[in-house]
Parts: structure tokens; sequence; C-alpha cells
């Protein structure tokens, strides 16, 4: 272990060399370059903290242009207001249930090609990939989806959220690379003890893929709890929304407006003010574990553009 | 997988000897080696048969059902249309003036994407590389991924409040002295919005690619260039971009894919009827035609125009690519 860190120490110092002294240009580049990267934080985190702030202020400061960083007239009536919607917690309830059944249908899937497609000796294999990998490149398009989401009798149902986008080729590829880069030993062992390739997969490779297995529902998760759009397209019963159309709607309802004069409408404003606070809470479960999963994230991407 | 034709050659073993090597595939006759596989890996195969199933559904058949574009298709009628009416629809978008205006926005929009959008994150990269401390690029990198998490919807949200009249914008605004501007009702200032609110949610996470390229060149090349007498703007210009080179290559080919598909969820949310005229592109054109006018022949036919330039447009830029830089994807 001594040697160890001692290599590292040595790979440390050989980084990217400093040169003897940095120029002044560069020191001056230096100062430069901490202000715009401060530019990027303050500019990304700028919005949140307004709409927090918005979120919790009295709806005749946001009226009058007067909440900026900091919540003014603090008070939580708005929060009380959303939270009292039964439409907004049925909707929230149906985002939780579509999250979870598409996000398990679409890992029973991914999983099982992902395995098949790890076989080398699989005969048919590359077309099986290629099966995959072509729908990457070519999609349908908005329309025959929609005529054949239609046709199946999938409108107003859940099967319209949970099943059209059940696959997403790049995680598949991700699982792909990470089923090849396993030692075969075990699963051999596994079929010495008379495992057959079922057996194999849930007993011997499933609970060594505990790491994949995680960041994939991570992505699929995220992915399911964002998405909007197929419910915008199929579903039309208020009690079927998910969050993200109940916000949607607000938006909707505040945005259609042409009238230059809605600026002095009371209900207008409070909607604005009704709309922060949706914004809060359709965003917040993503916020909260976001810095926990970020890494996972990082690493599914580089694992899935070097085989992708 | 092909076989190899040719005899593995001898590779000398560590004490010198040398052995054939055994071949990675025992060569098996043509015949019965499906009938073979089938019998020695029918689990194997069972397992891909609900995965296939999904694909045939839910992506290839609306492939084919692209072909209500040549036919008359009506709702609730056959999958594939009724009869063949040939390109009616094509020439009939031909000779629709709000076509063109949806196609010249599109058109603008992708440039503009593409000007700004994708050199962004490079620049960022770069800038990140150049940080001594680790824990402060982190943190900066850390920040930077969050809008990338969030639902369009949420980001939608976020751009009505910023924006609204009594938003932190025109408070900036009225601070200087000057009216405050309803920006979501106004055509003029609809691509501003949207090229920086994309910027605002794509800018950090597109340096992750960019950052893991840099960190793949060689030191060496660095002292090298160090010992030649490069400062550091010209170390960056001749050792750290082409080091990246391929990478950039590469995605820049993969964004004219979707050069013609703008970010249409966003812009569905965002536009209004007041915003038309700069905001309306192909994609929310085809969904207005389609699913809520109900011609769906018709919007299959624009989409199926601007699905053939997107792939003309990937496979000039990639086979340019191939013969100038060398990098290409296929």
């Amino acid at each position: 272990m001594v040697t160890i860190a001692a290599e590292q120490r040595a790979n440390r110092e050989f980084q990217r060399p400093r040169g003897p002294q940095p120029t002044r240009g560069y020191r001056v580049f230096q100062a430069v370059n901490a202000v715009i990267l401060t530019m990027v934080v303050v500019v990304t985190l700028y919005p949140f903290a307004n709409i927090i702030a918005r979120s919790f202020s009295a709806t005749s400061y946001i009226r009058t242009g007067q909440v900026n960083l900091w919540p003014r007239g603090f008070n939580l009536t708005t929060y009380g207001y959303v939270m009292s919607d039964s439409t907004f917690w049925i909707n929230y309830r149906n985002t939780v249930i579509y999250t979870i059944v598409a996000t398990l249908i679409a890992m029973v899937l991914t999983t099982c090609y992902a395995y098949v497609l790890s076989k080398k000796h699989l005969k048919g294999r590359s077309l099986l990939i290629f099966v995959a990998v072509f729908t990457m490149f070519f999609n349908g398009g908005l329309i025959p989806n929609y005529v054949l989401i239609s046709s199946l009798g999938f409108r107003n149902t859940i099967w319209a959220i949970v099943l059209p986008n059940a696959i997403s080729v790049f995680n598949l590829l991700v699982m792909k690379a990470f089923f090849e880069s396993q030692p075969p030993d075990l699963e051999e062992a596994g079929s010495v003890d008379g495992l057959n390739t079922y057996g194999i997969l849930l007993r011997v490779v499933l609970p060594l893929s505990k790491a994949v297995i995680a960041t994939m529902v991570l992505f699929y998760s995220v992915t399911f709890w964002n998405s909007w759009f197929q419910a915008f397209l199929y579903l039309d019963r208020k009690e079927l929304f998910p969050v993200t159309i109940y916000l949607r709607n607000l938006l909707a309802g505040s945005a259609a407006t042409s009238d230059p004069g809605a600026t002095s409408d009371v209900s207008l404003q409070t909607a604005a003010n009704i709309q922060a606070v949706a914004i809060v809470l359709t965003a917040l479960p993503i916020m909260f574990v976001y810095p926990f999963i970020q890494r996972y994230f990082v690493s599914g991407v580089m694992l899935g553009s070097v085989k992708g | 997988m092909a076989l190899a034709a040719t005899p593995e050659p001898l590779k000398p073993r560590r004490d010198g000897s040398v052995y054939p090597e055994p071949p990675a595939t025992p060569i098996r006759p043509r015949s019965h080696t499906w009938r073979r596989a089938l019998r020695r890996d029918w689990q194997l195969y069972s397992l891909a048969v609900l995965p296939l199933v999904f694909f045939l559904i839910f992506r290839y058949l609306p492939m084919a059902g692209n072909v209500i574009a040549f036919r008359r298709y009506f709702p609730g009628g056959n999958l594939f249309g009724e009869e063949w009416v040939g390109l009616q629809y094509f020439m009939m978008f031909l000779n629709d003036p709000t076509f063109w205006r949806v196609f010249t926005n599109t058109l603008i929009l992708g440039s503009l994407t593409l000007l700004f959008l994708f050199p962004a994150p490079i620049i960022l990269a770069l800038l990140l590389n150049e940080v001594r401390t680790r824990y402060l690029k982190r943190f900066v990198q850390t920040i930077s991924y969050l809008p990338h998490f969030l639902s369009i919807v949420v980001v939608a949200g976020i751009i009505f409040q910023t924006l609204s009249i009594d938003g932190v914008v025109n408070q900036a605004i009225q601070a200087t002295g000057n009216e405050p501007i309803p920006f979501l009702r106004q055509s003029e200032w609809f691509r501003t919005i949207y090229i920086s609110s994309e910027m605002w949610q794509t800018l950090g996470w597109g340096t992750i690619l960019y950052l893991a390229a840099l960190t793949t060149i060689d030191p060496n090349l660095y002292e090298a260039a160090r010992i030649d007498g490069a400062n550091r703007w010209k170390q960056t210009w001749h050792v750290t971009l082409p080091g990246i080179r391929p990478t950039i290559v590469t995605l820049l080919v993969l964004n004219t894919g979707t050069f013609m598909a703008v970010g249409f969820e966003k812009i569905l949310l965002i536009y209004n009827p007041l915003t038309y005229e700069t905001a309306d592109v192909i994609a929310t054109y085809v969904y207005r035609v389609g699913v809520q006018s109900g011609f769906f022949s018709y919007a299959a036919a624009i989409g199926m125009f601007e699905a053939l330039i997107g792939l003309i447009l990937v496979f000039s830029v990639n086979a340019i690519a191939r013969r100038t830089v060398g990098t290409s994807l296929w």
C-alpha cells in the first residue's frame, strides 16, 4: 500500500507541468477565469433562488416586482393552497406510480436484452444489436407514433406512459458494456452447478451487478419522473395526469393570455405565485436526490459514450 | 463474426517454446448451425423475445406507419391508410406558406443552436481545465450539471417566472430606468430566450465528455511544447485542442443529427400565437396540424420531409468530417 501511495504522489506531481514561473499574463488569465466560472455558478443558481423566494412571498410584493433573492412578506399561504388541492396530490401520486411501473418494465426488458447481447458466442448477436442501435438514428416520427398508440387503445391508460419508451438504447448499451466486462468464471461455475441460463442470470449475474442496476434505475426514474409529453398527448382526464401536466396547465393558463392589460389582473398574479410553488414542489425530489446521484450519471455517460 | 481464414501466427511462450494458438471459435460446418444454436441457447433467445416485441411494435411499426404520408388515412380506420394518393400531401405542404415559415424558423433556430450551444461547453471545459484547485473545479461542475436534471416543464416555468413583467430581468431593466418588456409576448425576443435558456440547461452537462477527453492527453506533450518555448495559450492551441479534436468532431456530427429537431418540447411549452412568427418550427407545426387538427397524412408528410433533411445533413457532415479531419461516426 505504501508503494501505491508513493506512486500516486509521483503521478500527481507528473501532472501538467506548471513551468518555471507563471507569467503575469497567465496570472491575469487565472483571475479572469475565476470571475467567468463564478458567473456560471451564479447564473445557474440565480433563477432557482429567485423562484424559491417568490414561492414564499406575499402576492402584493411579487406583483410590484420587489422579490429578488429573499422572500418579501414571508408566508406559507400559497403552499397551503396548492397542497390543499386534491388534484395536485392525485397527480403527484400518479407521477410516483408511473415512474415506478415504467422503471420496473424498463429494467426487466433492458436487463434481459443487455444480457443476451453481452453473450459474444450467440448466433445472430450482431443482428440483435443492429435492431436496437438502428432505432437510435431512425424513429417513426410523431404522427405515426400517435396513430399507433391511439389504435392500440392506449389513450387514457397507464400503458401510453409506461410502454412506448420502455427501452432506452443508450442505457441498453451501458448495461451491455458492463455485462461484457464481467469475468465469465462465475457464470461457468454456475452452469457446472447445474443452473440453467435463467438461474445464472438471477442468482449469479444480477447479485454481482448491483452497481449498474442502481445506475440504470436512476437513469430511468429521473427520465420518467421528468417526462410530460407522452401524458400530454394521450391523457385527457385530470385524475390521470402526472404532476408535470399539472404544472404545465398552470403555465398554459397564464401564458396564453395575449391581453397586455393582464398584468394588473390579480388572479393572474396569484397564478404566478402558485406557479412558483408548483415549480418548487415538482422539482423538489430531483433537487433533493441530485447531490447523491449526479456522479453515477457522469460515470454512466462516460461508459455509454465509449461504447456507444 | 467472421472466422479468420489464415492460420494463427505462432506466439513464443515466456520460456521460448512455440505452440499454435487454438482457433478462437471452433470451425463448424455451415449447415445445422442455426438449429444447433437454437438447441444450445434457446433460453438466451427466449430472454430476447419481449424486448424484440417491444422494438417491433413501438419502433419499427411507426416507421412503417409513415406510409400514411402517401395514403389517405381516416382516424379509426386502417392503421396504414385506405388508398394511395401518391405525393399529393407533399405537393400540398410545398404550396403552404405556413410550411415555409416554420421551415425557415427551424433552420434559423438550428443554426443559432449550432453557433452558440455547440462551442460553449468546449470553452467552459477548457476554462475548467485551467483551474488548479481540485475541489473548486468539482464545485463548479456539480452546480452546472444541475439544470440538466430538471423536467422541461420546470425549465419552462422558470423561464415564465424569470421573464414575467414582475420578474428579476424586468426588475433590472426598470432599475436602469427603462420600461418593462413583456418578453414572452414579443416574437423578436423569442430566439434570444430560446438560445439562452437552452444554454442555461445544457452548458454544464455538455462539458463532461470534453473534460474526460482532456484527461487523456499525454502530459509529456505539454512538457515538450513548453521546452519548445510555447506559452500557455500556444500549448492550448497546439496540444489541447488537437487532443480533443476527435471528441469535438463526433459530437458535431451527432449535433447535426438533431439539427432539425430543435427543442420541440420546450417550444411547445413557451410559445404562443403571438410568437408563432419566430417560434413556430416544423415539429410544432406537425403537432398542431396532426394531433390538434387531425390532418394525419398531411402532418406525416411534413414529418417525413423533416426527417429526410436531418438524414441528409448527418450523412454530409459525417462525410465532410471523414475527408477533412479523418474522424467520423462511420
